[in-house]
C-alpha cells in the first residue's frame, strides 16, 4: 500500500512511520504545519509545529529512509479547530480540540488529500488498535498500553476514515516504542511527550482565550455565587477562565461554612455568573449527547462504558440512541441524539466535552455532551 | 540507470569539471593567503589570480572583487554596508528603494534595517510580468533624491525569470547620484552581465549557480563606493570583509565564472530551445497552464507555470515520486510552503500563487529531461486537482 505517515516530530509518529515502512508499505512522511506563526523551538512538552519539530520529523524520515514533505494546513486548522475552540468557549462550553483535529484535519483534510494524491492510507502514532470485525467492518479498540490509549481522541472516526487509517503502535507500550526508537537510531527517542493544547504555547488557556476572543469574550466578569445560599462570594474576570468541576483559581475569600473545598458547578456565559458548591453537587448520572459519530453500525441501545475525557476513567453506562422522526431535509445523522445513563456517577462534566462510547475495548462511537443531569440527593 | 530528471538549476546547478579540478587542486595545499612565507604567498597568488580571472570575465577591476561566503552575504554586505556608509556621510540618507520581488537575501536585510536602523524601505511595484515600474522609480527618486541611500534591483528574478531593465534603472539613479546594487546570482552565465558596462555600483554573484562550489561568492563593488563592514576581524577583503580566505573555493569559483561567462551565449541558445520545447509541451498537454514572467525577456533556463486548481506542493511531490525534481519557487521557513511574494507582487491571487511550479534548466539539461516532464505533467496535474477537490 501507499501510506502517508503523519510525522509530528515526536517519537510515536516516527516509530509508527518506521513500522509501516518495515511492513513493506511504500511510505511517505509528511509534517503538518498547523501554526500560522511557528516558533523556532519547543519548550518542554508544550506547543507543537515549531521549526524544531519539523526538523526532527525530517531527520526521522531520513533515518527511516522515506521521502518527506511539509504540508501547510494552518488555514484549515485555524478555521476548523482553533475557531471552533474559541466559539465553544465563547458559548460557555468546554471543547476538546484534539478530537476536532482528528475529525477535521488528520483524518479528513489530510486523508482526503492523500487519497486524491494516490495514497491508500494515513498512518499516525496514535495508540489504538484496528481489527477487522466479524461483519468485515474495521473495529477500533483500545491500545494494549492502557496508560497511553488514545482511542478516546479517535472516537470521532467513521468507518470510511478507519478503513484508510493505520495505527502501528496500538499493540505496544510506550516503553517499547521508546526503546525501539533508540534501536532504530531515531534521535527523538528521548523527546518528552506532548501535553496540553498544542496551539496554546504557554499552557495558559484562560489568558490565550481572553486575548484571542477579544470582544467576543462572552463576558468580562461576573459574580461567583454559592449554589446553596445564593450568596455572592466574590467576583471573577471572565468565565473563560473556568470550567465545570474546576476547584483552583476561584480565589474566594470566605471559606465554605463546613470548610470543604468548593467547585465550579455551573457557568452562565451571558450573565457571567459562576455557581460554586461542594463536590457532591458535581455528580451527574445522565448525559444528553448531540452530533454523534459512529465507528461502524449505529446501535439503538447498548450496555457498555463511556469515557468522558482524555485518559479519564470509564463509567458503566446504558446508551440509547434516539432517532426523532425526520422533518424537513436535514441530514438524519445530525438529528440523532444519544442519551447516556451512567451507572456510576461522573463528576465535573461540562457541555462541549466528548463522550466516547465503548463496548468492552471496542470504540462504538462518540457524541458531544449537550447537557447533563445532576444526581438528585 | 540514472532516473533523476533534475530541473532545479536555479536552486543550485552541478559543478562543472573544470571548477572541481581547480578547487581540488588546492585542497591539500597548506598556506594561509595572509601569511608572509612562501606557502602563504603561493596561496595568495592563487587567490589573486582568481580575482583577476573573475574581474576579466565580469569586466571589473580586480580590486573591485570582494569574496564572500555566497550570495546572501554579498547581498547583506551591499545593502547594509552601503546604507550605513552613505547614512554616516549624510544622515538624511535613510531611504532604500528596491522592488517587491527581490530575493529574501535582499528583502530581509532591508526590513531589518527598517526595524533596527531607521531606514525607510520603499518597495517599488512590478507589472504582471514582474518588471519593475520605472515611473514609480523616477517618481520616488525625484520626490526627495537627497534622502535616498541606495537602490537595489535584481538583474533577473529567481522565481519567474523576468529580466529587469538594469541599464534604465542605473540611468535614472545616476541622474540623482544614487548608487545601485543588483543581485545577479541568476543572471551571470545565463545572460550577458558586464559590471562596468552596466554602470551598477555593486553586484552580487555566487558560485553554486554558475557551476562552482557552494559557500563562496563575491560582491563586485566599485572602488569609489564606501561599504561599511559587516563581518569584523582581520579585514582580509579590502577591509570590508574579514575571515580567512578560502583559497580552494575561490579557485573553483573563478574557474566556474570564467567558463560560464565564456560559454554564456551558446549555453543560453541551447537551454532556451529546450526551455521553449518544455513550455510548448506542457501547454499542449495542460492547455490551461499559465506561463508566469515575461514571455521573452526572461532567463533562458526558466519555465515558471501556474496550474489552476492544483497545489504546487502536491505537484512537486507527485513529480518527485517520478524522479522529476523542480521547485515551487517559494520561500520556505521550516519547509512550510508560503505563497510566493513574487507572484503576489505581480498581482496574482494567493490561490494562484500557490498553484505554481518552477522548472529551471541548466548545463546538464537534455531533451530527455524535457520529454520526461511533458509525459508526466498531465497525469500529475490531474491527480493534484483531485487531491484539492
Amino acid at each position: 500500500m501507499k501510506v502517508l505517515a503523519a510525522m509530528s516530530g515526536g517519537v510515536d509518529s516516527a516509530v509508527a512511520a518506521a513500522r509501516a515502512a518495515d511492513a513493506g508499505h511504500d511510505v511517505t512522511g509528511i509534517h503538518l504545519a498547523l501554526s500560522r506563526n511557528p516558533q523556532s523551538y519547543r519548550s518542554g512538552a508544550r506547543g507543537c509545529c515549531t521549526i524544531e519539530d519539523s526538523n526532527d520529523a525530517r531527520r526521522a524520515a531520513d533515518v527511516i529512509g522515506i521521502p518527506f514533505y511539509v504540508w501547510d494546513l494552518s488555514d484549515r486548522f485555524h478555521a476548523d479547530v482553533v475557531e471552533d475552540f474559541m466559539d465553544e468557549y465563547a458559548a460557555g462550553r468546554t471543547p476538546n480540540p484534539c478530537l476536532r483535529c482528528n475529525e477535521k484535519i488528520k483524518f479528513a483534510a489530510v486523508l482526503d488529500r492523500a487519497l486524491g494524491l494516490g495514497f491508500d492510507a494515513v498512518a499516525t502514532g496514535h495508540y489504538a488498535q484496528l481489527r477487522t470485525g466479524p461483519d468485515a467492518l474495521i473495529e477500533m479498540h483500545r491500545a494494549v498500553d492502557h496508560g497511553k490509549d488514545q482511542s478516546y481522541v479517535l472516537g470521532v472516526l467513521d468507518q470510511e476514515q478507519l478503513a484508510h487509517s493505520m495505527f502501528p503502535l496500538g499493540d505496544s507500550t510506550k516503553d517499547v516504542v521508546r526503546l525501539e526508537a533508540a534501536d532504530r537510531g531515531l534521535l527523538v527517542a528521548d523527546k518528552p511527550d506532548s501535553h496540553d493544547i498544542c496551539f496554546v504555547a504557554d499552557g495558559d488557556n484562560a489568558g490565550w482565550l481572553k486575548e484571542k476572543l477579544g470582544d467576543r469574550v462572552p463576558n468580562s466578569g461576573g459574580d461567583i455565587v454559592d449554589e446553596a445560599t445564593g450568596e455572592v462570594l466574590g467576583r471573577h474576570e471572565g468565565t473563560v477562565a473556568y470550567t465545570i468541576g474546576q476547584r483552583k483559581g476561584l480565589r474566594i475569600g470566605t471559606p465554605a461554612p463546613d470548610g470543604r473545598p468548593r467547585f465550579v458547578l455551573d457557568i452562565e456565559p451571558v450573565s457571567g455568573t459562576v455557581t460554586v458548591g461542594p463536590r457532591e453537587r458535581l455528580a451527574v448520572d445522565r448525559l444528553e449527547g448531540i452530533k454523534p459519530r459512529w465507528c461502524g453500525s449505529v446501535p439503538s441501545r447498548l450496555e457498555g462504558t463511556v469515557q468522558l475525557r482524555a485518559h479519564g476513567e470509564e463509567h458503566r453506562a446504558v446508551v440509547t440512541v434516539g432517532r426523532p422522526p425526520q422533518v424537513g431535509s436535514g441530514p438524519p445523522v445530525e438529528r440523532t441524539t444519544v442519551s447516556i445513563e451512567l451507572l456510576d456517577p461522573a463528576y465535573g462534566i461540562a457541555p462541549g466535552q466528548a463522550a466516547v462510547i465503548y463496548a468492552g475495548s471496542r470504540v462504538v462511537g462518540s457524541a458531544t455532551i449537550a447537557s447533563t443531569r445532576r444526581v438528585t440527593a | 540507470m540514472n532516473s533523476t530528471v533534475y530541473l532545479d538549476h536555479a536552486a543550485t546547478t552541478p559543478m562543472v569539471p573544470a571548477a572541481v579540478e581547480a578547487m581540488t587542486a588546492h585542497l591539500l595545499d597548506v598556506g594561509n593567503p595572509s601569511s608572509l612565507h612562501a606557502s602563504g604567498r603561493q596561496a595568495r597568488r592563487v587567490v589573486e589570480e582568481s580575482r583577476e580571472t573573475i574581474a576579466q570575465a565580469m569586466n571589473c577591476r580586480p580590486g573591485e572583487v570582494v569574496f564572500t561566503s555566497g550570495g546572501t552575504e554579498a547581498d547583506n554586505l551591499a545593502v547594509k554596508g552601503i546604507y550605513w556608509a552613505r547614512r554616516d556621510v549624510d544622515p538624511r540618507r535613510r531611504r532604500i528603494l528596491a522592488t517587491a520581488i527581490e530575493h529574501h537575501a535582499v528583502l530581509d536585510p532591508l526590513h531589518w534595517l527598517g526595524e533596527r536602523e531607521g531606514a525607510e524601505i520603499e518597495l517599488l511595484p512590478v507589472d504582471s510580468d514582474g518588471r519593475v515600474d520605472l515611473d514609480a522609480l523616477r517618481a520616488s527618486l525625484a520626490s526627495d533624491p537627497a534622502s535616498v541611500a541606495l537602490a537595489s534591483v535584481m538583474w533577473a528574478n529567481n522565481e519567474v525569470g523576468t529580466l529587469e531593465p538594469i541599464e534604465e534603472i542605473v540611468a535614472i539613479a545616476a541622474q540623482h547620484g544614487v548608487p545601485v546594487h543588483t543581485d545577479a546570482v541568476q543572471a551571470v552565465g545565463a545572460v550577458p552581465v558586464d559590471f562596468a558596462g552596466s554602470g551598477v555600483d555593486a553586484l552580487t554573484l555566487t558560485g553554486h549557480k554558475v557551476g562552482g562550489p557552494y559557500g563562496v561568492g563575491a560582491l563586485l563593488v566599485r572602488r569609489e563606493v564606501d561599504v561599511t563592514a559587516l563581518v569584523h576581524g582581520g579585514g582580509q577583503e579590502r577591509d570590508i570583509r574579514s575571515g580567512t580566505i578560502d583559497t580552494p573555493a575561490i579557485a573553483g569559483l573563478a574557474a566556474a565564472v570564467e567558463l560560464s561567462v565564456k560559454h554564456q551565449a551558446e549555453h543560453a541558445t541551447r537551454v532556451a530551445l529546450l526551455r521553449d520545447d518544455l513550455i510548448a509541451g506542457v501547454r499542449h498537454v495542460v492547455p490551461d497552464a499559465i506561463l508566469n514572467g515575461d514571455p521573452t525577456l526572461r532567463l533562458p533556463g526558466n519555465a515558471h507555470f501556474s496550474f489552476p486548481g492544483c497545489e504546487g506542493d502536491s505537484l512537486l511531490m507527485l513529480l518527485d515520486a517520478r524522479g522529476i525534481e523542480c521547485s515551487t519557487g517559494s520561500a520556505c521557513s521550516a519547509g512550510v510552503p508560503q505563497a510566493s511574494h513574487v507572484l503576489l507582487a505581480m498581482g496574482r491571487a494567493e490561490e494562484e500563487a500557490r498553484s505554481s511550479l518552477r522548472f529551471s534548466l541548466g548545463h546538464t539539461s537534455t531533451e530527455a529531461d524535457v520529454r520526461a516532464v511533458v509525459e508526466a505533467i498531465a497525469p500529475c496535474v490531474e491527480r493534484a486537482r483531485a487531491a484539492k477537490a
